[in-house]
């Protein structure tokens, strides 16, 4: 039994790292040059695939973000900066390329949205309590002199009713 | 009060059924391209049925034409195409076909071991056999075997089709395939606008 689990243990450590390795092959940088390559991941992990709409240009299989990867690496070689890179993808495809796109008149929405949603939810909460405190307020416990008032009248209608009981 | 906080949720619902059907019917691919109201990229590329001939935008300085992105693998191009070649016939603008990656654009041909000779040779086969059996309306197409040229222009969905003024400005950029209303109710406007 215990040479069985051993065995297991030995069979899902080898099984671990051969996924390990199978993914490093897998994320095997293409070019040579390491820090090129880390350029180029962080780059393409900013810039959203046009063709897979929720993929980044780094993550994405379609044709076009392969050709992008392409000309970013070709510009990386030819020693643009990420801010040039950046912007001839923008000319190209527009802001919608940005995964953070930048604050302006066309994306204020985008970007004070949320804020303007956590306001609102804000005033709406602030409303409710204030309406809520105004009603309990309004069902506070009777007070002494109240609460003899409503046992009077409370006896008083029983004693009504016991009188049309006994009434003749 | 009870009755106006009924109002409130229902105002609340409808304004988000009319929210979420607007956003329903817009197209998600159709992004407002920033290359509208820019000077179309320059290029230069080999002309398809001819060898040694070259073709790029400066050649059609002073003139307003429209640039066709299409490929024979492209399924919506076949959509588009009857109409190109209606509008063709009409003669009311020269139209240039950008034939876009057309070996290395289609899926079932791997082209990472083959020489770009046979590269060119089977491009310019495919594409002059899909243009003699669908009609062709280009008065020239040119030939981006490797997408560069579409890079330059924004290209990511084919078939795409750009209106180009004479100062050679772009003033139009259709995504995915024109349809009938397209052509009528905007690229011929804008065509007899800019012919002006």
């Amino acid at each position: 039994m215990k040479a069985l689990s051993c065995t297991r243990l030995l069979a899902a450590l080898v099984l671990a790292l051969a996924c390990q390795l199978g993914l490093a092959e897998e994320a095997r940088p293409l070019a040579d040059d390491p820090v090129a390559e880390k350029r180029l991941q962080a780059i393409s992990a900013e810039l959203r695939c046009l063709v897979c709409q929720n993929e980044t240009i780094a993550g994405s299989n379609a044709d076009l973000a392969k050709d992008l990867r392409r000309e970013i690496r070709g510009m990386i070689q030819a020693g643009q900066s990420d801010q040039q890179i950046i912007d001839f993808m923008v000319t190209r495809y527009g802001d919608f390329v940005l995964y953070r796109p930048p604050f302006k008149s066309v994306t204020l929405l985008l970007w004070v949205g949320p804020l303007l949603f956590l306001v609102v939810g804000i005033a709406a909460l602030q409303l409710y309590m204030r309406r809520r405190a105004r009603l309990l307020q309004d069902s506070r416990p009777l007070s002494e002199a109240e609460a003899r008032q409503a046992e009077a009248l409370l006896a008083e209608g029983s004693n009504d009713t016991q009188g049309k009981g006994t009434a003749p | 009060m009870m009755k106006n906080k009924y109002v409130w949720l229902l105002a609340a619902f409808a304004a988000l059924v009319v929210l979420l059907a607007v956003g329903l019917n817009l197209n998600p691919r159709e992004i407002p391209s920033p290359l509208v109201g820019k000077p179309a990229p320059a290029f230069e590329l080999p002309r398809l049925g001819s060898t040694d001939q070259r073709f790029g935008p400066k050649d059609m300085q002073g003139q307003v034409w429209m640039l066709n992105v299409w490929s024979s693998w492209c399924v919506s191009c076949r959509q588009e195409h009857p109409l190109l070649v209606e509008l063709g016939k009409r003669r009311v603008v020269p139209i240039v076909g950008l034939n876009y990656k057309e070996v290395r654009g289609d899926g079932g041909i791997d082209t990472s071991k083959m020489p770009l000779e046979q590269e060119n040779a089977l491009a310019r086969e495919r594409a002059a056999a899909w243009l003699k059996s669908h009609g062709d309306p280009y008065t020239l197409s040119v030939l981006d075997l490797d997408g560069r040229v579409g890079i330059d222009y924004g290209v990511y969905g084919v078939p795409e089709t750009y209106v180009i003024d004479k100062a050679g400005v772009i003033r139009y950029k259709q995504i995915g395939p024109i349809t009938p209303e397209v052509v009528e109710q905007k690229l011929l406007p804008l065509i007899a606008e800019l012919n002006k």
